[in-house]
C-alpha cells in the first residue's frame, strides 16, 4: 500500500518537474527563475495543510485518547515544518533574483516565519517530554493554541506593507495564467499532496514501532 | 462553591502569598529597573533614538518581566509541595486557569504600571495626555499575554528544562500580540486617538477572547497527570 502510494508520487513529482521546468513557457519579465513558483506554491500549500491536520488529529485525541491520533499530530508537524522550511528556502532563492534580497520583513515571509517558530516550538515541547501520554496531551493543547494563532497572525502582518506579488490561484475574477501553467501547478499540487501524505504515513508507521519497540 | 468562587479563592491565595513574601513582586521591580539601565546603555543618551524607539521598548520590558512572572505561576506550587492540593480542589480545573489568570494580570498589570513610571522618570517623557488610550492597549495586550502564559506556565511547570521552554514556546504564539500592541502604543504616544488603531484593538480584543477561550476549554488537560 505504501510502496504504491511512494510509486504514485514519484510519478506525480516527475510529471510536476517536466510540465514545470520543460514544458511550461519561460515567463517574460522574470525568465527561468519564475519556475520556482511550481516548488514554492505547493510547499506553502502542504505546510498549511499539514497543520491543519495537526489541529484535527489534536482534538481528536483529546477527545478519544488514540494514540494513532497522537502519532498523525506528531509525524504531520514534522512535514509541516519541513515544508514551511522549504517554502522559505525556495522563496529566498526566487527573491534574490526578483527583489534582490534573501530575506525581507515583508508580510508573506514573516508569517510563514513565524509558523517555522511556532511549531519547531511545538516538535520540541514533544522532545523534552519523557512520558509519552503527558507529552501527547501537552502537543494537543500546543496544536491547538497554534492553529487558532495563525488567522491572528495573518491579520497582524498582513498590515504591514508587502512586497509580495499577489496571489495568482483562488482569487476572484478570470485568471490570467495560460492553461499549461495552470496545468503544471496543479499536477504539481498533487504530487506535493500525495508526497505529504507518504511522508506522514511513512513516519507515523515509524511512530509506532517505536512505541511498540519501547513498551 | 459556584465557578467564580472558585477562581476567587485561587486569586486570593495567590494575592496573601505574595502579600506575605513578596518575592516576585520585590524582584520583578528590581528587574524592571535593570532593563532601563540596560536599554540605556545599549542605545545611548541620543534623546530622538530613543523616543522612535520606545514602544518596542516598553512592550520589551513588559514582555520580559512577563516572561519571569508568568513562568512562576505554577512552579511555586511545586516549590511548596502544593501541586496536588490544588488538583485536589473540587470541580473542573478550568476555575484553577480562571484564578491563576486573574492573579497574573493583576500582577503584570502592577509591574506594567511600575516599569511605565520608571520609563517617564528616566526618559523624561510626558505620558499624562496619552495615559487612557495607552491604558487600553497595555490592558488588551496584557490578557493575550496573560491568558497564553499561564496555560503556558501550567504546562512547563510539569516539564524539565522549563526555563527555557517556557518562553521558546510562549514569544512565537504572542508575535501577533507584540506587532498589534507595539503599533498601536506607537501610534497613542504619537498623540493619535484611539479611532486611527481600531484594527489594532479590534485584533487585540479577538486575540483576549481566543485565547482564553482554548485556555479554558484545554486547562483540564493540562492538569490531568
Amino acid at each position: 500500500m505504501s510502496s504504491l502510494l511512494g510509486g504514485v508520487t514519484l510519478a506525480g513529482l516527475v510529471a510536476g518537474l517536466v510540465l514545470g521546468f520543460g514544458i511550461a513557457p519561460r515567463e517574460a519579465t522574470q525568465g527561468n527563475v519564475q519556475r520556482i513558483m511550481y516548488l514554492h506554491v505547493p510547499s506553502v500549500w502542504v505546510a498549511y495543510l499539514a497543520f491543519a491536520v495537526v489541529l484535527v488529529a489534536s482534538i481528536v485525541y483529546l477527545v478519544r485518547r488514540a494514540e494513532s491520533a497522537d502519532r498523525l499530530a506528531h509525524a504531520s508537524a514534522e512535514v509541516g515544518v519541513l515544508f514551511t522550511g522549504l517554502t522559505i528556502a525556495t522563496g529566498s532563492i526566487w527573491g534574490k533574483p526578483t527583489w534582490g534580497t534573501w530575506w525581507t520583513w515583508d508580510a508573506r515571509l514573516t508569517t510563514v516565519s513565524i509558523l517555522f517558530v511556532m511549531y519547531l516550538g511545538y516538535l520540541l515541547l514533544r522532545g523534552m517530554i519523557e512520558d509519552r501520554e503527558r507529552g501527547a496531551r501537552f502537543a494537543a493543547v500546543l496544536g491547538i493554541v497554534a492553529a487558532f494563532n495563525i488567522p491572528l497572525v495573518h491579520f497582524s502582518v498582513y498590515w504591514w506593507r508587502t512586497l509580495h506579488q499577489p496571489p495568482s490561484l483562488m482569487k476572484p475574477g478570470p485568471g490570467t495564467m495560460p492553461g499549461v501553467i495552470v496545468t503544471a501547478l496543479l499536477v504539481n499540487f498533487a504530487a506535493f499532496t500525495l508526497l505529504y501524505a507518504y511522508f506522514v504515513t511513512r513516519r507515523a508507521r515509524v511512530l509506532r514501532l517505536e512505541a511498540e519497540a519501547e513498551a | 462553591m459556584t465557578f467564580a468562587r472558585r477562581a476567587f479563592v485561587v486569586v486570593w491565595k495567590d494575592l496573601l502569598v505574595e502579600r506575605r513574601s513578596k518575592e516576585t513582586l520585590n524582584a520583578l521591580f528590581f528587574f524592571g529597573l535593570l532593563l532601563l539601565f540596560v536599554f540605556q546603555f545599549a542605545l545611548g543618551p541620543d534623546r530622538e533614538r530613543l523616543a522612535g524607539t520606545l514602544p518596542g521598548l516598553l512592550w520589551l520590558g513588559f514582555i520580559l518581566s512577563g516572561l519571569l512572572g508568568l513562568g512562576r505561576t505554577f512552579v511555586v506550587e511545586r516549590e511548596n509541595d502544593c501541586w496536588e492540593g490544588l488538583l485536589l480542589a473540587p470541580g473542573d480545573k478550568s476555575a484553577i486557569y480562571v484564578g491563576k489568570l486573574a492573579g497574573n494580570l493583576l500582577l503584570m498589570l502592577v509591574i506594567e504600571t511600575i516599569l511605565l513610571v520608571l520609563f517617564g522618570f528616566f526618559f523624561n517623557l510626558d505620558l499624562t495626555n496619552v495615559l487612557p488610550a495607552l491604558a487600553v492597549v497595555i490592558a488588551l495586550g496584557t490578557v493575550a499575554l496573560a491568558a497564553v502564559g499561564t496555560l503556558f506556565a501550567a504546562m512547563t511547570a510539569q516539564v524539565r528544562a522549563r526555563e527555557l521552554l517556557f518562553p521558546v514556546l510562549l514569544l512565537p504564539v504572542e508575535a501577533p500580540v507584540l506587532l498589534a500592541t507595539v503599533k498601536a502604543t506607537e501610534a497613542v504616544l504619537l498623540g493619535e486617538t484611539l479611532g486611527s488603531v481600531a484594527h489594532w484593538l479590534k485584533l487585540l480584543a479577538a486575540a483576549d477572547v481566543v485565547y482564553v477561550a482554548v485556555g479554558v476549554l484545554t486547562f483540564d488537560f493540562v492538569m490531568e497527570g
